[in-house]
């Protein structure tokens, strides 16, 4: 049996690295992708606690999580394209007008 | 025992993969390691029982979204990041806390959540797509019927925000 335990543990190490990713990296769709690595930090969760407390809303809320990570990356993705159309960049230090 | 054994060939799957998008360069390589992360994922969703969203991770992330990702990452031509001096001070300061962090949390996790294991057999299913069913259109029907609303407005937003401006 793996103790529950082990389960929250990658989740957490999945997490922190989706962190890492968006602190590091430039490329703003590696960043997205950082995003998205820390969404299926939680569903992991989610999933690992549904199996140990025998409740399936839990993953009735994995399904409403990844149904708005979709919107997200759809909405995200068409953003990055409308960003890379007017600067030709996809460089986020190069993306600084708001900045003083 | 066998259980065990999977859990650790997948998790490290899932943390190989998750290093590699981060050590990777191009964009297109990070996109591939994601989906062998999610990949891993659904193995481990599996393992726990969860049926239905094991599925749906393979189907939803690994395909539709990350197929997403890619066309973008095609489309826009999107070739090896620049370094630049912000992105060095993330690395010299941000990671070393990441570390701290991360290490806090696995001690905590590892001394304080009962070692009773997750008592499922392999094989053995307990999210599987009537329950889920049951309870998506039952007892979560508004919060299901709101999603759709929102996904709608998804797709509209992402139309108007990607196609070309009329001048």
């Amino acid at each position: 049996m793996v103790p529950l335990s082990y389960y929250l543990v990658l989740s957490a190490v999945l997490f922190c690295l989706g962190v890492a990713g968006f602190l590091i990296k430039r490329n703003v769709i590696t960043i997205f992708m950082s995003i998205e690595l820390m969404l299926n930090a939680v569903n992991l969760t989610f999933v690992a606690f549904s199996a140990q407390l025998h409740k399936l809303s839990a993953q009735v809320f994995v399904f409403f999580v990844m149904v708005v990570a979709a919107a997200e990356a759809a909405v995200g993705l068409a953003i990055i394209i409308a960003i890379f159309r007017s600067r030709q960049t996809l460089n986020v230090d190069k993306v600084d007008l708001l900045k003083l | 025992m066998l259980h065990l054994v999977l859990f650790y060939i997948f998790a490290f799957l899932c943390v190989a993969g998750a290093v590699n998008l981060l050590a990777q360069r191009h964009p297109i390589n990070s996109a591939l390691s994601l989906i062998v992360v999610m990949g891993s994922l659904a193995v481990l969703y599996l393992l726990l029982g969860a049926e239905f969203v094991a599925a749906i991770q393979v189907i939803v992330y690994a395909g539709a979204v990350m197929v997403l990702f890619v066309f973008v990452i095609m489309l826009l031509n999107a070739g090896e990041e620049e370094h630049s001096n912000a992105s060095r001070v993330a690395v010299y300061v941000g990671v070393p806390a990441l570390i701290a962090l991360a290490a806090l949390v696995v001690y905590g996790l590892l001394h304080n959540t009962p070692t009773a294991g997750v008592q499922l057999a392999i094989g053995e299913f307990m999210g599987g797509v009537k329950p889920i069913a049951n309870l998506l259109f039952r007892d979560f029907l508004l919060p299901f019927e709101v999603t759709s609303v929102l996904i709608l407005i998804a797709i509209m937003g992402a139309v108007v925000l990607a196609q070309r401006g009329e001048d």
